[in-house]
Order: structure tokens, then C-alpha cells, then sequence
């Protein structure tokens, strides 16, 4: 177990524009660190800055508490899987697992030894004679695997390793990298562009956009109080809704587009200084109002239903608000026609507010459907 | 219907496999006649005998000459695996300044003729006291222009991901191209190595300029001399002669047929 820290990392090609700027972040030992981002936000770029084969223009990476910029990646003491998993086709299962083990001189024996384990581990016993090529894309997934693990480095690098599997087997991989990681504690910097993979796997996630650090925290904090509207979108799906309101300070009120009026409570009121903000909300707390007595109120709206998907376990409900396309998720079938108008309902309670030119949140849902395991079953 | 034009394409297909071998056939045909058979016009020999044969060996070295063909053949192809191979890779593992100019300047050799640098190398050679040696006649061949192109060119379709991963794994880089890269290359090597020897083997005109007695004398040569002994030329000994010469050709194309048609379409995809 080692942590990895950057201090202000940049790195920029030729001296031009910076594509990753001023990253600084520490990694603990033994963590499960996401980085998550669209393509082309460099988290590739980062991964192979800590992994070595990219240069790093600006700042210094430690490992361990030493500056290692300069190291090649070998003397690293880390391992490493590959999107397209980077098997050497000419040699088969076991030599490409224990490829890595003879340049480190490991007796033959023990790497034998080592082999079987990792083999073991992952379900690979039967195939070790075989070809890369004569494997299925889950399989040699986890010969990428395998040979990450077997060389037992403390910190282990990934990048979008599941991008390439089906969407079953997928899910199924994610659980087991998380557990091989839990059992051997490495310490794990894992890069993807799936917020799911993000959410369920990391410990840490960094969310990153255009070279820059959005948010840093665990899952469950970023999807709760995302640090602006881009990592509000970005985690969470559907994505979080956004639209852009204004604040009456003298009426205590928020509106949007004038047909939406919540009431601000008054403890909340000193924090405003701007007349418009963007609200977020996540689609599963836009609630159908169906009882008469909360339609007295005036905080639902009338939206009218553009597109419907029925998932079975959960309807999305897509509508528009302003020029806004809005979705709203609801537990369980509901029996919604597109044209149909559905009045919603929003609470001041489960609304983000971000500042409109900074980004910046300012108000986080307050009221977040956390279950804890043993109220339940009282 | 599907047999009719089936046997259509299998008849065609014969006629022209025929055409194409029939001066080799005839060759073969040849070597069995007599002097007066040959003359006759005949095309098939009134028995086999392996007189021509006996003949061929009887008044040359034959067997001399075939060793030295061979041994020259092999090193010049080892040679230029060697040299081709580094060469290829430096091309594209090594990034320095001014890569592709230089390349391009490599691959501009090509358009020069072999036979302009003919003198030059002779007289390289002369200096070195290289005549009659088979450093001489294998030496000058060892750094060939296409054979960095086609290895360069398979060099180039091995993903990054691999040199990164062995990068990572700690490997020198020339256990990197050890480990990895020639044996991913495995068709391509096998394409230039047989095109190499064959080339080589079928060489005349430097053989001929390098060596001025039999010690290292190609069998290519061997054959003109057959040729050109006496006043009036006894074709079934040439023919015999041929026929010996062409046999280890023909053995290796018969091996390298599948290698060698996958390694040059390779090399013309990319």
C-alpha cells in the first residue's frame, strides 16, 4: 500500500494551451480512486502522467513521499491494465500473466506459483494454454487482469479497462475488481468515462472537465451536493435538472419562469445576494402531486408530457419547463401518454442552487431519501 | 450448373498454370535429351537418363558452387533481417528529430538502381581486399532500403499499448524488441528473409565482378559456364544444370508460399 499525491500537476504539448492545469489531489493508501470525465477531459492523460509515459510539464508527483517526475515507469512500483488490454498476441495465457515477472527476476518456480494464484483467482485455470486470440473479450479482460496483479505492485492503474465488454458482463466485472482490490488493499486509480462505474466503485471519484478538478469526494457526497451544475449533470442519470430562477428577497421567493413560486425560509435568506441563480434538482425528487388538498398550494406546476420511457421498476417522464427539457423519475409503472398534462410538484427542501456566473453551489438538497438499514427493518 | 462452371474455372486455371510453367517444364523435359533429341524438336525425351546430370557435375564443381550459393544466400539474408530489422525499429520506437525526413531519405535509395552503385561497391570491396571472399559478396547486400520499409510498416501496426505495457513491466528495449517485436512481425520477417535469399541466389552480375576463380563462386555462374565451355552448347547439360539450381528455390517457395503472400499483402495494405 502507497499513496500517490500530485502537487499541482499541469502538463501542456509544445507550450501550448494547458490540457490538464494545476491538479492537485492525494491518494490514500489503499483507496479506490475514481477519475471520471468526458472524453477528452484528460483523465487519460493524468493516469499515464502518474503511470510515466507522459511527461509532466509543471508540478511534482510523489509516490510514497518521493518525487518520482523522473522515474521511468518501471521503477514505479506500479501495474497497469489497458483499455484494449494490451495482450501480447504471440504468447499465450500464462506467459502473458507472468510476462512481467522474469525481468523482475522472480524464480521460475514461484512465478509458476503466482500464476496458478492469480489464475485461480480469476477463473482463468482452464485456459492458460490458449491464445489471447482465442479468447472472449471477458476473458481477456481478465488476463489483462491477472497480469496487473500478479507482479503484486502496491498501486494499480486502469484505464476504462471495462470500456470494451457488453453491458452484463460489465456490471459483473465491476464488483469483481472492486473485491480483488478490497482482498489485496492495492491502492487503485482507476479511469473511466462512466458515471455509473464511478459511483459504484470508488472510494474517491475526481470528476474532471476540460483539464480541470470539478469536484473531489466520495460518490454519495458529489451526487448530493455537486460542486456545480457540470458535475451535477454529469453524475447521476438521468442527469440532474437544471433551469435558471430568480430570487425575491422582499417576498422571500424563488421562481421559476414566473409559474413556480417556492418560498425561501427565512434562515436561508442571508446566503442569496444575487437575483438569479441555476437551480438543480435530480429527477426522482420531482414528485407527482395527486392528491387535491397539496394542489391548494402554489408549488407544482402543470408540465405537459413529451416522452415516456417505462423501465419496468421506474418511469422517466421527459417534459419541457421554459427552454429547459425536463425529466422526472418515478418508482414503479406509471401510466402516462405523451400530451398528457401531469402537475409537478417541487420542494424547496431537495433543490440545488448554484451561483449563475460562478458555477459555484450555494445550497444543497436538504432533504435527501437516506435509508439506513436498521430503521427499516424495525 | 454450379460443377459446369466450377470444372470451367478449374480447366482455365490449368491452361494457364501450364503456360506459366511450361519453359520450366521444358527445361526439366530438356535435360533428359541428347544432343540430336533436342534438335529433332521433340518435346518429350525418348527415356530418362540422368547422363546430362552426371555431365553437369562432371565438368563443373556443381556441388562447390551450389554450397556457395547457399552459404552466401543464408548469410546475406540473416545480414539484412539483422540490419533491416534494428534499422526498422529505430524508425519507430526511438523519436528523435528530423525521423520521418530521414526516412524518407532512406526509402529514396530505393529509386536508385542497384547496378549505379555498382562501381562504388566494387571498389570499396577491392580496397578491402574482399575479392574472392565471401564477405564481399554478402556484405554490400546487408542494408536494403525496402527491407526497413516493410518491417517499418509492420513495425507501426503494433499498438502503442504493448511497448507502454512492457514499458511499465520494466523491460530493456532491447528485450522489447526481442520478446515483442520480432516475433509479432514473425510474417513479415519470414517475407523478407525469403525474398532475401532468393534474390541473392539468383544474383549474377556481382558474383561474377567479385570473384575471378571458383573459391566462392555462385552456381549462377556456374551455369554460364556451362553455357559457354564449348563451340556449340549441349543444352541437356545447361537444362540439367538448371534444374539443380532452381530445386532449393522451388523448396522454398513451396515452404514460405502462405507466409510469403500474407507478409506482402501486409506490407501493401499499410
Amino acid at each position: 500500500m502507497k499513496n500517490v499525491e500530485l502537487f499541482n500537476v499541469s502538463k501542456s504539448y509544445e507550450k501550448q494551451k494547458e490540457v490538464i492545469s494545476d491538479i492537485s489531489v492525494s491518494i490514500e493508501p489503499g483507496e479506490f480512486f475514481v477519475l471520471v470525465g468526458p472524453s477528452g477531459c484528460g483523465k487519460s492523460t493524468i493516469l499515464r502522467m502518474i503511470a510515466g509515459l507522459e511527461d509532466i510539464t509543471k508540478g511534482s508527483l510523489r509516490i510514497d513521499g518521493n518525487e518520482v517526475n523522473l522515474l521511468p515507469p518501471s521503477k514505479r512500483d506500479i501495474s497497469m491494465v489497458f483499455q484494449n488490454y494490451a495482450l501480447y498476441p504471440h504468447l499465450n495465457v500464462e506467459e502473458n500473466i507472468v510476462f512481467g515477472l522474469d525481468v523482475k527476476k522472480v524464480k521460475k518456480f514461484e512465478r509458476k506459483e503466482r500464476c496458478m494464484e492469480v489464475a485461480e483467482m480469476l477463473g482463468l485455470t482452464d485456459y492458460l494454454k490458449r491464445k489471447p486470440r482465442h479468447l472472449s473479450g471477458g476473458q481477456r479482460q481478465r488476463v489483462a487482469l491477472a497480469r496487473a496483479i500478479v507482479n503484486q505492485a502496491p498501486i494499480c492503474l486502469m484505464d476504462e479497462p471495462l470500456s470494451n465488454l457488453d453491458a452484463k458482463l460489465r456490471a459483473h466485472m465491476r464488483s469483481e475488481i472492486r473485491q480483488i482490490q478490497r482482498k489485496l488493499k492495492i491502492t487503485m486509480i482507476y479511469v473511466t468515462h462512466d458515471q455509473v462505474e464511478a459511483m459504484t466503485m470508488g472510494d474517491r471519484i475526481m470528476i474532471l472537465n476540460e483539464g480541470k478538478i470539478q469536484q473531489v469526494g466520495k460518490p454519495i457526497d458529489v451526487y448530493n451536493a455537486p460542486a456545480n451544475p457540470f458535475v451535477a449533470q454529469f453524475i447521476g442519470s438521468p442527469p440532474m435538472n437544471l433551469a435558471t430562477a430568480n430570487i425575491n428577497l422582499s417576498k422571500q421567493e424563488l421562481s421559476i419562469g414566473g409559474r413556480l413560486k417556492l418560498s425561501i425560509p427565512s434562515n436561508d435568506l442571508q446566503s442569496y445576494q444575487e437575483d438569479t441563480v441555476t437551480l438543480g434538482i435530480r429527477p426522482e425528487y420531482l414528485k407527482i402531486v395527486n392528491s387535491i388538498n397539496t394542489k391548494s398550494t402554489n408549488n407544482y406546476l402543470d408540465v405537459k408530457v413529451e416522452h415516456v420511457e417505462v423501465l419496468g421498476n421506474e418511469t422517466i417522464v421527459s417534459f419541457q419547463l421554459d427552454t429547459y427539457r425536463w425529466q422526472a423519475k418515478w418508482n414503479g409503472q406509471w401510466n402516462v401518454d405523451v400530451g398528457d398534462i401531469v402537475p409537478i410538484a417541487i420542494n424547496y427542501e431537495s433543490i440545488c442552487l448554484f451561483n449563475s456566473a460562478s458555477g459555484h453551489l450555494i445550497k444543497g438538497p436538504t432533504q435527501v431519501e437516506n435509508h439506513i438499514i436498521h430503521e427499516v427493518t424495525v | 450448373m454450379r460443377w459446369v462452371k466450377k470444372g470451367l474455372v478449374y480447366i482455365i486455371l490449368s491452361i494457364a498454370a501450364l503456360l506459366i510453367f511450361f519453359p520450366i517444364l521444358y527445361a526439366f523435359l530438356i535435360s533428359f535429351m541428347t544432343g540430336g533429341e533436342l534438335l529433332q524438336g521433340n518435346i518429350f525425351p525418348e527415356r530418362f537418363h540422368l547422363e546430362n546430370y552426371q555431365k553437369a557435375f562432371d565438368r563443373l564443381p556443381l556441388a562447390h558452387y551450389l554450397l556457395n550459393s547457399l552459404i552466401i544466400s543464408l548469410s546475406v539474408m540473416l545480414g539484412q533481417l539483422v540490419v533491416s530489422a534494428m534499422a526498422a525499429y529505430a524508425f519507430v520506437f526511438i523519436p528523435f528529430k528530423g525521423r520521418t525526413l530521414l526516412f524518407f531519405i532512406f526509402i529514396s535509395t530505393m529509386m536508385i538502381p542497384w547496378e549505379a552503385t555498382m562501381i562504388p561497391n566494387f571498389m570499396t570491396i577491392q580496397k578491402l581486399d574482399w575479392i574472392n571472399t565471401y564477405q564481399g559478396l554478402t556484405v554490400p547486400f546487408f542494408a536494403i532500403a525496402f527491407g526497413t520499409f516493410l518491417l517499418r510498416q509492420h513495425f507501426k501496426t503494433i499498438p502503442k499499448e504493448l511497448h507502454e505495457a512492457s514499458e511499465v513491466a520494466g523491460l530493456s528495449k532491447f528485450r522489447f524488441f526481442i520478446k515483442v517485436v520480432l516475433p509479432y512481425c514473425k510474417t513479415s520477417l519470414v517475407t523478407l528473409g525469403a525474398y532475401g535469399f532468393l534474390t541473392t541466389w539468383n544474383m549474377y552480375l556481382w558474383p561474377l565482378l567479385a570473384t575471378n576463380n571458383d573459391s566462392v563462386r555462385t552456381v549462377q555462374i556456374g551455369l554460364k559456364q556451362l553455357q559457354t565451355q564449348e563451340m556449340a552448347t549441349e543444352w541437356g547439360v545447361v537444362m540439367a544444370g538448371v534444374i539443380v539450381v532452381i530445386i532449393p528455390t522451388l523448396i522454398l517457395l513451396f515452404l514460405g508460399q502462405k507466409q510469403l503472400q500474407k507478409g506482402l499483402a501486409q506490407g501493401a495494405l499499410k
